[in-house]
């Protein structure tokens, strides 16, 4: 194959790559919107969003061709896998302490039980009988 | 046990400073003495100035379970953003969640870091709570009803976690966690180092 031929395939697979990236990204989009509530929300703009971000930078690494831009792109993308997930966690957490995750639409909620069998403990300990945390506990 | 120690610390500073020089030989986008050098200082400069605490590590890096990891974690990545595409995507309304607590079996922060850094990338799963003094995680499940359930999903992380453990733990470590030491999985290419040979 000559070198013409190799500039075609990298510029198709450019290509699958950034349209790919666009629909994961949309996706995400769609999902922040659609969905009820805050923590379902980030699972949207997590996963699809990493991903998305991923393959719109490696279409871009296929399509320049240049090694300084490259790894420019690789760092972008490093830095993303490593950060997404951290940010997701720092605002689910804030908004689960700040009552913004109603429990009432979870199926079950095993943080919401733990916390209350523990503050139920602390207080039985003060001198208060300890309240069965609605047999939610025993897991 | 204290040169031990002391020239695992060093191994781990140096890997440190490589680190920054690279990203900033990367960020400059081109390997010349002057971006070199003037990496080095910075991390020099980053590590006296911003000392992290020390990462409290005895274990033993396996590279065939690092990549195995990886692997891993490139399927589940792609699994897991196609998934909530489609959920995302469908018509009808979203599926009913769940959060629950998974109890891991070391007790060591930088496995659970780890472990919880990588939850949150596999599908369904996202970590809103760690406890390090109980090793708990309390992770949110996007479709709690989806096939296997919650219980799917505890041993799912906790299958992660074995993964981690088994690329970065010791002997003694994964002894402590309850995990039979397996010597087939790094053994069978890994200890008598094969040499390849090109005919």
């Amino acid at each position: 194959m000559d070198s013409h031929t190799w500039t075609t395939v990298a510029d198709v697979a450019a290509g699958a790559c950034l349209l790919g990236g666009s629909f994961l990204a949309f996706a995400a989009g769609v999902g922040v919107l659609r969905f009820p509530d805050l923590l379902a929300r980030m699972h949207a703009a997590t996963k699809p969003q990493t991903l998305g971000l991923v393959l719109v930078l490696a279409g871009l690494a296929l399509r320049i061709r240049s090694a300084p831009a490259v790894w420019a792109l690789v760092l972008v993308a490093i830095f993303q896998m490593a950060t997404a997930p951290v940010a997701a966690h720092l605002v689910g957490r804030a908004g689960y302490r700040t009552g913004k995750v109603p429990s009432e639409t979870l199926v079950v909620d095993e943080l919401t039980a733990d916390v209350r069998r523990a503050e139920a403990e602390r207080l039985g300990r003060a001198g208060t009988p300890p309240v069965d945390p609605e047999g939610t506990g025993g897991a | 046990m204290t040169r031990h120690r002391r020239r695992r610390r060093l191994v781990v500073q140096l890997m440190a400073y490589a680190w920054m020089v690279a990203v900033w030989v990367l960020l400059w986008g081109d390997l010349s003495v002057a971006n070199v050098i003037v990496g080095t200082v910075l991390a020099f400069v980053i590590t006296t100035v911003l000392p992290m605490p020390p990462i409290d590590f005895h274990g033993r890096v396996r590279p065939l379970g690092v990549l195995r990891v990886l692997g891993h974690l490139l399927v589940e990545v792609t699994r897991a953003s196609f998934q909530v595409s489609r959920i995302a995507l469908r018509p009808g309304p979203a599926p009913r969640g769940a959060v629950i607590g998974v109890r891991l079996r070391s007790h060591s922060d930088l496995y659970l870091t780890i472990t919880a850094e990588l939850a949150s990338l596999v599908p369904g799963s996202l970590v809103i709570e760690a406890h390090r003094l109980t090793g708990m995680l309390y992770l949110h499940v996007l479709d709690a009803e989806a096939a296997g359930g919650i219980e799917a999903h505890r041993a799912s992380v906790l299958l992660l976690e074995e993964r981690v453990l088994r690329a970065l733990a010791s002997d003694d470590e994964l002894a402590r966690a309850a995990l039979p030491v397996r010597r087939a999985g790094s053994g069978r290419s890994g200890r008598p180092r094969r040499r390849m040979v090109r005919s």
